[in-house]
């Protein structure tokens, strides 16, 4: 890992990069939350407590880690799909998470979302969307929204390679620019939109150009590296904070498992996903923060093991917890609590 | 107190007036501020209102139908003008996808209060991607509320009712209405979503329709009085929710009914109407249930085309009479 060169500080608490131990070991907790989190999720899906689709994550943690350190908590985040790691990088717990995964009544979304819709307006969450690319511009009106009421706040707005190619995307970077709105668009190249690679998708491959048609400051940086997705993503929001309006962040990452639990990914070679692997976000900031004696081996093993001990008792939890109502069924689809649903 | 004033006069008094309540409340879309609206209908917003909250955008409807979806998430109450449903199309995504379902996803967590609003249907010859009626496409969908009307004091007060309702709303007008003139009431007022208005009343006959097909029916009936026919006219106003009560009653009244409805026949409107009739009036009906729809077809640009597609007072009085068995 390369040690980013960031802010010098006066406070003595913080390294020579500005940033301090407690924010490395929220990082590290977050990564590692996400991983165990999914490894289980796949594990209870295999054993039919989890069904519908299930996207996972792992790989791509370290923006997941990053963003609990580069946005300000009051930050609205709009993403995609593949969003458990996002949602609990946002606080929202494992337990809550797990049993929405369940279909349970004490999920996160009582078991109406699922593992493609977390939502959460106590975390600023605005979801987890299933369409490729419809949060593209749910998210620059979110930014509105912030622009409107006067605020400071700016809206993350994430996306995959795959929506890169959706037209949503340029009218709203088009709308975003010509209205210079607060919002910070970052694209998570996993490089394949399920099974299709970026380069079979477009004659142009480097997603951050996307932005150049519409003259939208644009950067790209390693998305295996989560010291590195740091300092860009905060780069990227100081700029979209200042009222210059968005800006397009490209994170090259990779997941290590398919499009979805159903796909086996033929279409990439093993040596690429080792690849990958190999530098792999957990393991190379772990190496990083025990090579610069940061957190000591010991501290690390007890953070993974508080980390297991939490998704245990998120299994049991959603294991444990009560199905919704059927009669759920009728509320959530009006805030009008008497509507005249037809039923026969 | 009332007076005369146009559709397109009622709908921008209706905005207006919201938007000096409830600050929170800004309208979006293509023309709608410096050219003050393809039709005139926001005509005058941009000067009392300001560019912050009367926006022109570019022609790019997915995206500016997305954005009022987003700001609706986070506490705005956007109206959002589409020139015409036909490009609504284009929007349908963030209308089904996501407004219909945000609040279902999240469980509750977070609403869409936003009005889409634009013309629908026919206006003369403009052939067959300028022509189409959406009503049964978005009424289709839970989560959804939909109103098609064209009086103007009704819509006025339909456009105030959908503007503060805390639910998603698509709200059909008329292209070649919006110079319809109608009594309007002075000052404040609103009409309730999902109650149809029976704009005369009848013994023999029921007639269903909505829109400005009401204007149809209406030439209808005047010719049926002449011939000893009292139709009773009902304006559904709006689609979803549907007032079946009003419909069910007054077929048990008249025991016949004719639904009169500007989209094709395949899953209209009009077979909604039917469904409900057959299951909740099926001993009262004294002949089948009748409907007079556009034709199954594409509507092509030549003048005999538009007269053969829609629905028009000839082919009403000849469903009645089919119905009255005369």
């Amino acid at each position: 890992m390369t040690q980013v060169k960031g802010k010098k500080t006066t406070k003595a608490s913080k390294g020579s990069n500005g940033l301090d131990l407690a924010t490395y070991r929220q990082w590290y907790e977050t990564m590692v939350r996400v991983r165990k989190f999914e490894e289980r999720a796949l594990k209870m899906y295999s054993i039919n407590k989890i069904r519908g689709f299930l996207h996972v994550y792992i790989g791509q943690e370290a923006i997941a880690g990053a963003i609990t350190s580069a946005l300000r908590p009051t930050d609205p985040i709009a993403t995609a799909y593949r969003q458990h790691g996002i949602a609990l990088s946002r606080g929202i717990s494992s337990d809550l998470c797990m049993a929405e995964l369940f279909g349970k009544a004490t999920g996160i979304n009582k078991g109406k979302g699922g593992s493609m819709h977390f939502f959460s307006k106590e975390h600023y969450y605005f979801g987890g969307n299933g369409i490729v690319g419809a949060q593209i511009p749910i998210g620059t009106g979110i930014a509105f929204a912030e622009k409107y009421k006067g605020t400071d706040n700016i809206c993350l707005t994430m996306y995959g390679d795959g929506a890169a190619r959706q037209g949503a995307l340029h009218e709203s970077f088009n709308m975003a620019m010509t209205w210079k709105l607060p919002v910070l668009y970052v694209v998570e190249n996993n490089h394949y939109a399920m099974g299709t690679s970026v380069t079979r998708t477009s004659n142009v491959i480097d997603l951050q150009k996307q932005a150049l048609s519409f003259e939208m400051p644009n950067s790209s940086v390693d998305g295996m590296d989560v010291m590195k997705v740091h300092y860009a993503m905060a780069e990227a929001a100081a700029h979209v904070r200042s009222g210059k309006g968005p800006y397009l962040l490209e994170i090259k990452t990779y997941r290590y498992r398919g499009h979805s639990v159903s796909d086996p990914a033929h279409y990439r070679t093993k040596e690429e996903l080792n690849t990958y692997k190999e530098q792999d976000p957990i393991n190379q900031f772990r190496d990083y923060l025990i090579k610069h004696n940061l957190l000591k081996e010991n501290e690390l093993e007890a953070i993974d093991k508080a980390i297991l001990e939490e998704i245990d008792a998120a299994e049991a939890f959603a294991e444990e917890s009560p199905f919704p109502d059927p009669a759920e069924l009728y509320t959530d689809n009006y805030v009008e609590k008497d509507y005249p649903f037809i039923t026969d | 107190m009332s007076r005369q004033i146009t559709l397109r006069d009622a709908i921008n008094e209706a905005m207006v007036e919201e938007m000096r309540l409830d600050d929170s409340i800004f309208i979006m879309g293509e023309e709608v501020a410096e050219y003050n609206g393809a039709y005139k209908v926001s005509k005058g917003m941009l000067d009392e209102f300001g560019p912050n909250r009367v926006i022109d955008t570019p022609i790019a409807e997915l995206g500016f139908a997305g954005i009022g979806v987003g700001a609706a998430m986070n506490g705005l109450r956007p109206i959002i003008e589409f020139m015409t449903w036909n490009f609504a199309v284009l929007a349908f995504d963030q209308i089904v996808n996501n407004a219909a379902k945000t609040l279902s996803q999240s469980s509750g967590d977070f609403s869409c209060p936003i009005v889409f609003r634009g013309p629908s249907g026919s206006a003369g010859q403009l052939a067959q991607q300028h022509s189409q009626t959406f009503e049964s496409w978005l009424a289709n969908c839970p989560g959804l509320k939909v109103i098609s009307c064209i009086d103007p004091a009704d819509t006025k007060g339909l456009m105030k009712a959908a503007i503060r309702d805390n639910d998603p709303v698509c709200f059909m007008e008329s292209e070649s209405y919006y110079g319809f003139k109608g009594e309007v009431p002075e000052g404040e007022y609103l009409v309730p979503i999902g109650k149809a208005a029976i704009r005369r009343e009848g013994t023999d006959v029921t007639i269903v329709s909505f829109n400005k097909m009401m204007e149809v029916v209406k030439a209808a009936a005047i010719e049926l009085e002449k011939e000893g026919i009292s139709a009773e006219v009902i304006d559904l106003r709006t689609i979803r929710p549907m007032d079946y009560e009003t419909i069910i009653k007054s077929v048990r009244k008249t025991n016949r009914i004719v639904v009169v409805d500007e989209s094709w026949p395949f899953a209209g409107i009009s077979s909604e109407v039917t469904y409900a009739v057959q299951k909740h009036a099926f001993d009262y009906l004294d002949a089948p249930v009748t409907r007079v729809n556009s034709a199954d077809t594409s509507l092509p640009y030549a003048a005999v085309f538009v007269e053969e597609f829609l629905p028009n007072p000839a082919k009403v009085i000849a469903a009645v009479k089919a119905v009255m068995y005369r």
